[in-house]
């Protein structure tokens, strides 16, 4: 099938680059110069770099020097994570506990589990079956941590579930934190340019973001750190980003993750209203077939408080994810599950597992996530496929049963 | 033909690789799926050995991108590890010499995979097996590889009409040389890759200790079988196969100089029993699960016989006792026209009229004629 007549609705995965994010890219590419360099054209290079830097900050409510470039989401997190343990234990060695929710990306969750070797205690808040992590919820997981003596290194929290699109109430996990003298995190990655956010009224210490989530260019993604944060260097080198992050910061990625962060928080208000119209539609298109489907996560019709605007995550019992996603693709519908592939099979959905979904018979997911190239047409397509392919994918289950 | 909608199963060899692209030329829909078939997918081995690493499935989907065909890893690990796996210990235990390679074919290959294809809307399998299809008079037929040292129609003897009429195997008409030299032809990064010989979930060839390690150790003893004297001891009766020399840690073969076999294994007993070479000789055998690759013969036939994988084939009659008690599709009885040494119950017996596959039994008793040859 030639790719024009495929329906991608796969953005939380990755999402096209906007034009803008392109034209920042490509006019970077060719001049030369080091932004460390102190002739013309290291200062030009440093120009760009700090340009990219302000308006990045701009577009998250951040300032300049918050800002330290990474290489994508996955380094931010981990940043943020390692970072903060090594710099909070020094400081307090008592100071070993990190509460975090069962919901996070792999990004989140390894490198927490990592820090268990090395004497941390990590606490998971538990979901409820909405997909929600409650500020109850973490004070929870801070008491479990009070009687074991244990202080609280590191709150971290995502903003948005990237499987069920879930909005996770980040301002009130935040003051608990702070409350507790907890530094913390939240993995942002699904949410910036899709939710209003602002970094200095989020009462963060640290976010991640990444560039291919929202328009912008892969192996790119920022950590943004308030000035005050409790943080060390995980990658020691020439001492750049703050000395948090060495090695020479790609400016062309970052002018082009700049230009579509910029880009995407500016039509924000507007793509969120046509975004969720078209989620809607097609989570009503979609339990509408009769099929016995129901939507994974929180969803309130026309509202983007409680779910991202372009995520739809529909459970499917009685069939196999590969399969259903099989058809799908055959059918020229470009979805996936929303978790991870290990060695191209569809792995067990530790988010599913949280918020309570029987996987003891055969429970296909499919998460279909629209975004800035999005049409109705292809929100009709996707219904009509669905429509077809569930029966068949349900008949390959009872095969293999 | 017309345009079938195929899956082609890729292990990420050269065989598999050259199967899916012949299909591609003969104007199918072709589908790459490589079968994850570990318990532990994510696990990288060093060698080409195995069927289910990471790195074969890496493999696997270079060819697809090569082919430009559509490709996709099906997860079917827990019915690979019910049907073959623990089929393979539980044969064992029980004193039986199973091959794992035929059960794949028969539970996994052309049953799970099969099945599911079908179930997806696909109208055949592909597979990189070294046998032919051939259109019969009453249907399709099975029949043994042009290149008779890869001929791997025994292993897929277990086939029934209805799944060999779904199945496909380009490489039949073909010697495995020429594949690889057409592997580099059509530019695959696998063409020179090593042939896989040992069983894919044993990938260090140790059976024994994969026994060992499922069903535990259990100390035996090994008897005699001509006078019942006990002359040694075992670690467990399901290390030991009948035709077996080596590993019996006897000090001596015996007062008389003869090499000692194993003749017989009673795993109810837990007993292994050793015997010379003359006690090996099989003439006689039953065999239950019966297979017929097409129409069931009637009466006694005169066919060839083969027990093991590459093994000869031997002149025989058979014919089916469906009086036999408590078995649906009824007992074969093969009369094999010579002597043949090490048949093992548990293994295969495949019949042959010609270059076709007649049917097959897994073998569940044998015995020896007592009328001089």
């Amino acid at each position: 099938m030639p790719a024009d007549l495929r329906v991608y609705l796969d953005h939380a995965a990755t999402t096209p680059m906007v034009p803008a994010a392109v034209e920042a890219l490509i006019g970077a590419l060719s001049p030369a110069g080091n932004s460390s360099s102190l002739h013309a054209s290291g200062r030009r290079s440093k120009a760009l770099l700090e340009d990219a830097r302000e308006g990045l900050a701009a577009a998250v409510g951040a300032h300049p020097s918050e800002v330290v470039f990474t290489s994508g989401g996955t380094e931010a997190d981990n940043l943020a994570i390692a970072g903060t343990y090594a710099a909070r234990t020094r400081e307090e060695p008592a100071a070993r506990g990190i509460v975090t929710s069962s919901i996070e990306h792999h990004a989140v969750l390894e490198p927490t589990e990592a820090l268990v070797a090395a004497g941390a205690h990590v606490i998971h808040a538990v979901a409820d079956t909405d997909g929600i992590i409650s500020a109850d919820s973490i004070a929870d997981a801070l008491e479990v941590l009070r009687t074991r003596s244990v202080r609280p290194a590191l709150v971290s929290v995502m903003w948005a579930n990237n499987e069920i699109g879930t909005i996770q109430p980040v301002a009130a996990i935040a003051d608990l934190a702070q409350e507790n003298g907890a530094q913390v995190h939240s993995d942002a990655v699904q949410a910036v340019g899709r939710v209003p956010l602002s970094f200095r009224d989020s009462g963060l210490h640290l976010l991640s973001l990444s560039g291919h989530k929202l328009g912008g260019p892969m192996g790119v993604g920022a950590l943004i750190v308030a000035r005050d944060a409790v943080i060390e260097p995980v990658v020691h080198g020439g001492g750049h980003e703050r000395g948090l992050r060495s090695g020479t910061v790609p400016v062309p990625l970052a002018a082009a993750l700049a230009a579509a962060v910029s880009h995407a928080v500016s039509v924000r208000k507007e793509e969120s209203s046509r975004l969720v119209a078209l989620r809607d539609r097609l989570i009503e298109g979609l339990l509408g077939l009769d099929l016995d489907l129901t939507v994974g996560g929180a969803w309130t019709p026309g509202s983007a408080h409680d779910r991202l605007p372009g995520n739809v995550h529909i459970i499917v019992p009685g069939c196999d994810a590969d399969s259903l996603l099989f058809l799908l693709d055959a059918a020229g519908i470009e979805a996936s599950t929303g978790s991870a592939c290990q060695a191209g099979v569809p792995g067990r959905s530790h988010v599913l597992d949280a918020i309570g979904v029987s996987t003891d018979q055969p429970v296909g997911a499919v998460r279909l996530t629209l975004g800035h190239t999005s049409t109705g047409d292809d929100v009709e397509r996707a219904i009509s496929a669905v429509r077809e392919c569930v029966p068949r994918a349900r008949a390959a289950a009872g095969v293999l049963a | 033909m017309s345009r079938l909608r195929v899956v082609a199963a890729m292990s990420g060899g050269v065989d598999s690789a050259v199967a899916a692209a012949r299909m591609l030329d003969a104007g199918h829909e072709v589908v790459g799926v490589h079968l994850a078939l570990s318990q532990n997918a994510s696990r990288l081995r060093e060698s080409a050995r195995g069927c289910c690493t990471i790195e074969d499935a890496g493999d696997a989907r270079r060819v697809a991108d090569r082919l430009g065909i559509p490709f996709y890893v099906w997860d079917l690990a827990d019915r690979f590890r019910r049907d073959v796996m623990d089929d393979f210990v539980a044969e064992y235990a029980a004193g039986r010499t199973p091959n794992p390679c035929l059960r794949c074919n028969e539970k996994i290959k052309f049953s799970a995979l099969l099945d599911k294809a079908i179930a997806l809307g696909f109208d055949a399998v592909a597979t990189g097996h070294y046998a032919q299809i051939v259109e019969g008079p009453a249907g399709r037929e099975l029949h043994r590889a042009v290149d008779t040292a890869k001929d791997q129609s025994y292993v897929l003897g277990v086939l029934t009409a209805d799944q060999l009429a779904r199945a496909f195997f380009p490489l039949g008409d073909t010697t495995k040389p020429q594949i690889r030299a057409e592997a580099a032809e059509r530019g695959f990064s696998i063409a020179r890759k090593p042939d896989s010989h040992d069983i894919c979930f044993i990938p260090d060839g140790d059976t024994r200790g994969y026994l060992a390690r499922r069903i535990g150790e259990a100390e035996g003893e090994l008897v005699d079988a001509s006078t019942g004297e006990v002359v040694g001891r075992h670690a467990g009766s399901y290390g030991f196969t009948v035709g077996q020399r080596r590993g019996l840690g006897l000090d001596r073969s015996g007062l008389d100089g003869e090499p000692r076999y194993v003749v017989g294994v009673e795993a109810a007993d837990n007993r292994v029993l050793i015997g010379t070479a003359d006690l090996l000789g099989v003439t006689e055998i039953t065999g239950d699960q019966v297979r017929w690759c097409g129409p069931p013969p009637e009466g006694t036939v005169s066919v060839g016989a083969q027990i093991r994988a590459h093994g000869e084939e031997i002149p025989a009659s058979a014919y089916l006792d469906t009086s036999a008690v408590g078995s649906a599709q009824g007992e074969l009885r093969v009369s094999l026209a010579r002597q043949v040494r090490g048949v093992a119950p548990g293994q295969s017996v495949v019949l042959y009229e010609g270059t076709r596959v007649v049917g097959s039994a897994t073998i569940r008793e044998t015995a020896r004629r007592l009328v001089a040859e």
